[in-house]
């Protein structure tokens, strides 16, 4: 049955699911720190310049998707005023690669992550902190010992919001890395390639039913994982 | 341990501007809400940055703003009782109990069971805070300060949020602190009986300012500092006897007291707050009357109020008791200091609460 299932979709379609799982789960993971970082911050501190990175943090949300792939073409590009020293420092190239797929996901998904977060910064009573340093807990202990376990809900809920959009990322993924099999070529990028040549209607039949499956088996894990954890934190 | 205290903050239209020194003990910092106590305690605490000022505690320089020193919280070695509890809920009780003990390690083994037992509270280490009454909170509250080996307990109105009855459950474990443990406490009310009960030092504040400081017997009865209604006694007693019908007999300086049945053995010392309008004064020694209480003293001074009111203060023994009475009566009474006066109190007027143990039992007749 797993053979009938695993030969139910072709090769290419294959390649597509698997890179885009790869590209969001990559996406999501290595955005969490600076997401939580950015949440906490504009939850708690004051700072100039509070209102730009709030505006730019959500830019992404309302640029048109190809604006933001044009952006980070030009940013990250092999010419790019940061992708010409990132690659002549550290080799790293972005352009037309899985990795700056995962990067444009990541930019995408990064207001739908802090948004969730912040929201659940902002829950915490910050009275609960103030009495965890009365204890003699040093600020980051505080974080950790008591902000964190209290916004896990938050977290995941945050997390698995930025996954589902990074596997329906497609217009700043297409404009920035392109459209290339194997390499760039995510869910719903092959979806929009196999409209465009007749006869791939099925193909793209298919890979739509994956990509429904996948974002319901999210929906469904989050909401599982985000009770699990709330009823642990709210104790009871 | 010595606290000296300066601090000038203001923040809005609320202004703070204190100065006083207090000996080792209990301070109660005492007044109405809007004074300025929990901007106080917290400036202690260093949960508040004063704009000016000075606090030391031992010896220990907690703040001082002129030589641009600001000790953060958590190296201020503090227990702090908040009114709330301010349980962590993703932790249980035994967690919550052993959350200062990370910070503060070097605490004896034996130091844990302790706290839990003077506090009562070993059948609740496996809950959650969620599944807390709220005096069973306030006592993991209490026992979480505790383990956190603080040289200096802050509790800031940890009864206001407890009805009657929890509010006699947690006092006690209060006097046991104070006779029990040698670390000073600063606590923070607004009700005169907790301070007659409590208190070594009372701090009274009001808008800001401090309006009298010293012993409670002292500043429960300034006017200045609690009011007309306010003004009350704190005598010093001991338990004689429990008697069958419910009352309690109990001596002072100078007589016999009779009230509701307290549930300390004979022997024990209490403090028991009189409220100043609970007492009846009268030239003559009254006959044939309902009020068990007659005391008789001297009348060492009456304050005239602004209004009908006036405070008489009887010398009765080692004791002052207060009574509040209308300059009228005064008047009709013929009353001036050094003439002989009886009191008379209700026992009923004498509520469960007004009644506390004490540490000085040299101070009881």
């Amino acid at each position: 049955m797993w053979e009938a299932a695993a030969n139910w979709l072709g090769p290419a379609e294959w390649q597509a699911v698997r890179l885009s799982l790869r590209v969001s789960f990559w996406a999501t993971v290595a955005s969490l720190p600076l997401g939580i970082f950015v949440a906490y911050a504009l939850a708690r501190w004051s700072f100039p310049g509070k209102q730009l990175l709030n505006g730019l943090v959500h830019l992404p949300l309302i640029l048109p998707p190809v604006v933001t792939g044009y952006l980070l073409l030009i940013a990250f590009g092999r010419r790019g005023f940061i992708g010409q020293y990132l690659e002549a420092w550290f080799g790293i190239v972005l352009s037309f690669r899985w990795t700056g797929a995962a990067v444009a996901a990541a930019v995408m998904a990064f207001p739908l992550m802090v948004r969730a977060i912040r929201l659940a910064i902002e829950a915490v009573d910050p009275k609960l902190e103030a009495a965890a340093g009365t204890l003699g807990a040093p600020p980051a202990w505080v974080f950790v010992t008591v902000t964190l376990p209290l916004i896990l809900p938050g977290i995941v809920a945050g997390a698995i919001l930025a996954f589902a959009k990074a596997i329906g990322e497609f217009g700043a993924t297409i404009t920035f890395v392109s459209n290339i099999p194997g390499q760039t070529q995510t869910m719903p990028s092959a979806i929009y390639a196999f409209l465009q040549v007749p006869g791939g209607g099925e193909a793209a039949g298919r890979l739509v039913i994956v990509a429904i499956v996948i974002a319901m088996a999210a929906l469904f894990l989050s909401e599982f994982i985000a009770r699990r954890v709330a009823k642990r934190v709210a104790g009871g | 341990m010595t606290l000296e205290v300066t601090l000038a903050h203001r923040q809005g239209d609320f202004d703070l501007d204190v100065q006083f020194q207090t000996p080792p003990g209990v301070t109660v910092f005492f007044g109405p809400s809007g004074s300025g106590k929990t901007t106080l305690v917290n400036a202690i605490a260093g949960l508040l940055r004063p704009q000016r000022g000075r606090v030391v505690a031992d010896g220990w320089v907690l703040v001082d703003t002129g030589a641009k020193h600001f000790l953060p919280p958590h190296r201020r070695r503090l227990g702090y009782v908040f009114q709330e509890g301010r349980l962590f809920p993703h932790l249980s009780v035994r967690q919550n109990l052993a959350y200062g003990r990370w910070f503060n390690p070097g605490q004896s083994p034996g130091e844990f069971d302790r706290v839990v037992e003077l506090l009562g509270i070993g059948h609740l280490l496996a809950r959650r805070p969620g599944a807390l009454s709220g005096g069973e909170k306030q006592r993991v509250a209490i026992g979480r300060a505790l383990l956190a080996a603080p040289k200096l307990i802050l509790a800031d109105e940890p009864l206001a949020a407890l009805d009657e009855a929890r509010k006699e459950e947690i006092l006690p474990y209060f006097e046991r602190l104070r006779d029990e443990v040698a670390v000073p406490i600063v606590y923070v009310s607004h009700s005169s009986f907790e301070v007659a009960r409590l208190a070594t030092t009372v701090v009274a504040l009001r808008h800001g300012r401090v309006v009298a400081l010293g012993p409670p017997e002292q500043v429960l009865g300034d006017v200045a500092a609690v009011g007309p209604r306010g003004a009350a006694s704190v005598l010093s007693v001991r338990v004689v006897a429990h008697h069958a019908d419910g009352l309690s007999e109990l001596t002072c300086g100078a007589g016999t007291l009779w009230l509701p049945r307290v549930p300390e053995p004979p022997g024990t010392t209490l403090r028991v707050r009189i409220a100043a309008q609970e007492v009846i004064l009268s030239r003559a020694r009254p006959q044939g009357l309902s009020a068990l209480n007659i005391l008789v003293g001297t009348v060492e001074d009456i304050q005239k109020g602004r209004g009908p009111g006036a405070l008489v203060a009887l010398r009765i023994g080692r004791d002052r008791l207060l009574a509040r009475v209308t300059g009228r009566s005064i008047r009709a009474m013929g009353l001036e200091p050094g003439q002989t006066c009886h009191a008379i109190v209700k026992s009923v007027a004498v509520a469960p609460e007004d009644v506390g143990t004490t540490t000085s039992p040299a101070h009881a007749g």
